[in-house]
């Protein structure tokens, strides 16, 4: 039975899950610029599956950054996921292989495109198509992008990190719209410039977290 | 740490992240302020990619074309631009002033 509610809450999905999946070209193509190999750009896509934690990774290894603060940027911005995850818990419903591939496809988008949505089929609904479209155009764009990068050459001429730049721009923008998060993002982009030049690559974003994270407890404190 | 084991570690982290949130007891991860905290701490790890991708080029501070894409997809965004054609024209404006010499 499909509702009006339950159409519209697809048209959404698939909305977003095109305009995504195109950007995935990018990931490939500057993954690969990074000094990725095809299999290392796509195992991220395939396994990650999270832009701002792969764009994280690729963009701090093309910076010189070791490994530890790859991971430790990565993993930091993946833990908002777990908490989308929470959230999913119980529009996705029980069984453990359903919750296995749900976890999986739990980002931003499926997140956001479920809970836009009013009735719990709907939410249902796209959440799952959400999730499976990007998955496939994600993994798609991404393998496009890793092979055509290759001819591209510097994917720079083409303004793809700019893009990605933008991309982060466009993820922050819809989350700073009061005073508190606007606050937060300041303080964290002045510590990230400050620290670029003297701390080693990855460990500015690590110290701006922290930084983030000891003024929100700060106002939790006056809150309470 | 080669960059396989690291690409390995941050995927199986980033993964199993996810699956544990469908772990959690609901009561726990949907207390207001555990909400309020999380979305901080995401809003400055976004705001501090926004610069080191902005003007980070390894440990050294570099204004170039990314800045002026960055500017211009702001105010796209601002004006309630699709994502698509702002990440699009961000590529362009950088793509277009590296092409005419006007910036690196």
């Amino acid at each position: 039975m499909t509702t009006p509610a339950v159409r519209s809450a697809v048209g959404t999905a698939l909305s977003v899950a095109g305009a995504v999946s195109l950007y995935g070209i990018s990931f490939g193509a500057l993954s690969t610029a990074s000094g990725l190999d095809f299999w290392q750009t796509q195992v991220l896509s395939l396994f990650m599956f999270s832009g701002g934690s792969q764009f994280a990774i690729i963009g701090l290894v093309a910076g010189g950054a070791t490994g530890f603060s790859a991971i430790a940027a990565a993993g930091l911005l993946g833990i908002r996921n777990g908490l989308y995850a929470v959230r999913m818990s119980s529009v996705v419903g029980p069984g453990f292989f359903k919750r296995l591939i749900a976890g999986h496809w739990t980002i931003d988008e499926s997140t956001a495109v479920s809970i836009a949505q009013e009735e719990p089929r709907a939410q249902r609904v796209g959440f799952w198509v959400t999730g499976a479209a990007i998955y496939v155009g994600w993994n798609t764009t991404t393998a496009i992008g890793a092979v055509i990068g290759d001819a591209l050459g510097d994917v720079r001429a083409y303004g793809l990190d700019a893009a990605a730049a933008a991309a982060f721009v466009g993820l922050l923008w819809p989350r700073i719209h009061s005073r508190e998060p606007i606050a937060v993002a300041a303080v964290a982009a002045v510590v990230t410039a400050l620290a670029i030049p003297t701390l080693p690559a990855g460990v500015p974003i690590i110290v701006a977290a922290l930084a983030g994270l000891a003024l929100a407890l700060v106002r939790e404190r006056r809150h309470a | 740490m080669s960059l396989w084991t690291t690409i390995l570690i941050a995927s199986g982290i980033v993964l199993g992240t996810k699956l544990l949130g469908y772990l959690v007891p609901a009561s726990i991860a949907a207390h207001p302020r555990i909400q309020r905290i999380s979305d901080l701490l995401t809003v400055a790890l976004l705001a501090s990619l926004v610069v080191t991708q902005s003007i980070g080029a390894g440990s050294a501070v570099v204004v170039d074309a990314r800045v002026a894409a960055v500017v211009v997809a702001g105010s796209l965004f601002w004006r309630k631009v699709p994502f698509i054609v702002v990440i699009i024209a961000a590529a362009l404006v950088a793509a277009g002033l590296r092409a005419i010499g006007w910036a690196a």
